[in-house]
């Protein structure tokens, strides 16, 4: 086995650019996810989960186009929601939740886990000193601006659940 | 991964590899830390109950630290198939170990739903291509390490 890092710092443009790739992938499940969940239980879905998941699928559409301006600048593709899409659906019925509770615990994990990401992200960008090629500031702002609607997100889906 | 995780996870594979205690300069030369710092985590290790340390001998993870490596194991693993497999990246391995401290193992988990991750898992991982044996680009010739 060879060294591995056991910094937390972004070195480059390349590893930076890379976890804005996972940004996009993670913004593309719960996008896809959020659709699938919608779908498989249309007929019974009531008012509220319904709104909740349309709004949570737009607004990770909304994330991947902001993390897409930003990979843009750093000149790397993004990576194609058709792609994820066809992964989720292929791996969907293994974790599929078999009720509402289920979707929203499933919807839950998604805000939760998007919201550390970008902490993470957030974090481990102000530790480092690199010089990256879009401008560090607006880099910062963008994720603290969507680490912001994650944590939003968290309290949308608890309050929903706990009124149940 | 937090540094503790990595730590715990490089202990196992090391103990692998040496079929036996880890010592403490292999554990340093794999994270790349000096001894010094390899000697004060695993100190901070023992004192949470998660390795034994005996002078002269080396490192043993305790039955909860074995729990909380191959759950790190199985982390890298998600983050290494999924560079592969997902944003087709050649040197996923050099990139596994770049990434692996920034990416929590919650968000492994949302990662893992999209690949397709072998029930052994994280028994099938190779030491010695420090990779997973089932991964199959892992099979096509690589660069030498730099």
């Amino acid at each position: 086995m060879v060294a591995v890092s056991v910094s937390q710092r972004i070195a480059s443009d390349d590893q930076l650019a890379r976890l804005l790739q996972i940004g996009i992938v993670l913004e593309e499940v719960v996008e896809a996810r959020a659709h699938h969940h919608y779908q498989s239980l249309d007929a019974e879905l009531d008012e509220e989960i319904e709104t909740l998941l349309a709004d949570a699928a737009e607004e990770s559409a909304e994330h991947r186009q902001r993390l897409e301006s930003l990979i843009e600048g750093l000149g790397v593709d993004s990576v194609p929601f058709d792609e994820i899409e066809s992964l989720v659906d292929a791996r969907y019925g293994r974790t599929q939740p078999e009720d509402f509770d289920g979707i929203l615990y499933d919807q839950l994990c998604n805000e939760e886990t998007a919201y550390k990401f970008y902490d993470d992200l957030i974090e481990a960008i102000e530790e480092s000193n690199a010089e990256f090629s879009i401008d560090r500031e607006e880099l910062l702002d963008e994720l603290h601006a969507i680490r912001e609607d994650e944590a939003e997100g968290v309290s949308e889906v608890t309050a929903v659940m706990e009124r149940r | 991964m937090n540094t503790a995780d990595q730590y715990l996870k490089t202990i196992y594979v090391v103990q692998k590899q040496e079929d036996g205690p880890a010592s403490t300069g292999s554990i340093a030369d794999s994270l790349g830390v000096s001894p010094a710092s390899a000697n004060e985590m695993i100190g901070k290790l023992e004192e949470r109950g998660l390795v034994e340390h005996e002078k002269y001998k080396g490192v043993q993870l305790t039955d909860d630290g074995i729990v909380r490596a191959r759950d790190a194991l199985q982390t890298y693993c998600i983050i290494e198939r999924f560079l592969a497999n997902v944003l087709a990246v050649e040197e996923f391995r050099d990139e596994a170990r770049e990434l692996e401290a920034v990416i929590d193992d919650t968000v492994a988990e949302r990662l893992d739903t999209i690949i397709d991750r072998q029930p052994e898992c994280p028994d099938c991982f190779d030491p010695e291509t420090d990779a997973c044996a089932c991964l199959e680009i892992a099979a096509t010739p690589v660069e030498p390490e730099q």
